[in-house]
């Protein structure tokens, strides 16, 4: 009777390894089995790429933020109504308030000292639109990474996709005005930010190809 | 260059260097006086006259940018021989001291009254930032709600 309890359970045990050597044989799975295998390679390079981009998003995501962290950049992006102004950062002089659409006050517009070119006789600065941005768009005291995330945030950047921003960052006359800002009233030039106009440009551009990956510093 | 514009309703044409301050052109050229130079640099409001019905700091402004539009200088600002409110205000809370600022601070109180028939205190303060050296202030604000009283015919 003993002999019998060990010889049931071998037979058993038998059968389902000659089942599954059945299995072996089956074309179903070697093809799915070389699937599997080309998949893995497959998301790997996929895994590396992407790797590679969010590197390079960064990487043009640094140069970017050089410049848009600039006073030349968050000097008309400030946390009030009140642009800031100069080397410093100071409030603008004299009570000036960017109003309801920031382009001035009803009688105190923008344009009632900033034309659409910089005045280097008087030192006044100007672009096409000078204005400042809306408070949904405050830069001032944010980081890089809170600044990044204002600009893409749909809610707050008037509805605008990463390509309207894109062209925002690149072609915008008011934008790009920082690169040719000008001299103040004692004829001093002023800063500029320390990326060139054309490098800042690729960043961005390439920042956006990669996917606009933000880090998460 | 030449340049057309129009000042006080009369066409001229003005032939400048296009960056020359249009205070320059209004003072040297077109020889209107009333318009003052302060600073020089969009600080002190002074020169303060309308382009297009928009109070504008002409020491800071290149001519070239006035072509073909309508300029009205302090000499304008009557019409038809009947004071402006804001002259008319001005004359009854006799705002001046020494006068050199008001030309820019009338100009800008025009404009201001276009656009905010009845301003408040923080309405004036907000758009009206001209400097005064005399420190006319106190009644300058007199005058102001006083012209805005006089414009609309609520007493006059
Ligand atoms: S002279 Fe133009 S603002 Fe002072
Ligand atoms: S009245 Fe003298 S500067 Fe204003």
């Amino acid at each position: 009777m003993k002999k019998a309890y060990l010889i049931i359970p071998m037979l058993l045990l038998f059968v389902a390894m000659v089942s599954k050597v059945d299995s072996f044989a089956n074309n179903d799975w070697a093809t799915s089995g070389l699937d599997e295998s080309k998949t893995i390679k497959s998301e790997d390079s996929n895994e590396k790429k992407s790797e590679d981009d969010v590197e390079e998003s960064h990487k043009a995501f640094d140069r970017m933020m050089e410049v848009l962290t600039h006073k030349r950049c968050v000097n008309c992006h400030p946390a009030g109504d009140a642009p800031l102004q100069g080397e410093d950062s100071h409030v603008h002089h004299f009570g000036v308030k960017g109003g309801e659409d920031g382009h001035g006050v009803p009688a105190l517009s923008c344009n009632s000292c900033h034309q659409v070119e910089n005045n280097d006789l008087a030192g006044i600065p100007g672009a096409p639109d000078w204005h400042l941005a809306p408070i949904s768009m405050a830069w001032e005291g944010l980081s890089r990474v809170e600044i990044a995330q204002s600009m893409t945030d749909p809610e707050r950047n008037g509805g605008k996709n990463i390509h309207q921003i894109e062209e925002h960052l690149t072609e915008h006359a008011l934008v790009l005005w920082a690169f040719d800002p000008g001299v103040d009233s004692e004829g001093t030039p002023r800063e500029v930010p320390p990326v060139s106009k054309e490098d800042y440009i690729a960043a961005v551009k390439k920042w956006v190809e990669t996917g606009a990956h933000i880090p998460a510093e | 260059m030449k340049f057309n514009i129009k000042i006080n309703g009369k066409a001229e044409v003005v032939d400048v260097d296009g960056n020359t301050p249009l205070l320059w052109v209004i003072r040297d050229v077109l020889d209107l006086k009333g318009t003052k130079f302060g600073c020089g640099k969009a600080a002190c409001g002074a020169c303060t006259l309308h382009v297009d019905k928009v109070a504008i700091r002409s020491c800071s402004y290149p001519v070239k940018f006035a072509d073909g539009k309508e300029i009205t200088t302090i000499e304008g600002l009557s019409q038809g021989g009947e004071l402006h409110p804001v002259q008319q205000a001005w004359k009854e809370e006799i705002v001046p001291q020494c006068g050199y600022c008001q030309p820019g601070f009338m100009m800008a109180t025009a404009a201001l009254l276009e656009r905010i028939p009845h301003p408040t205190n923080e309405d004036i303060d907000n758009n009206i930032v001209n400097v005064c050296r005399c420190a006319t202030y106190y009644r300058m604000r007199k005058a102001i709600h006083r012209a805005a009283e006089i414009k609309s015919g609520s007493n006059s």
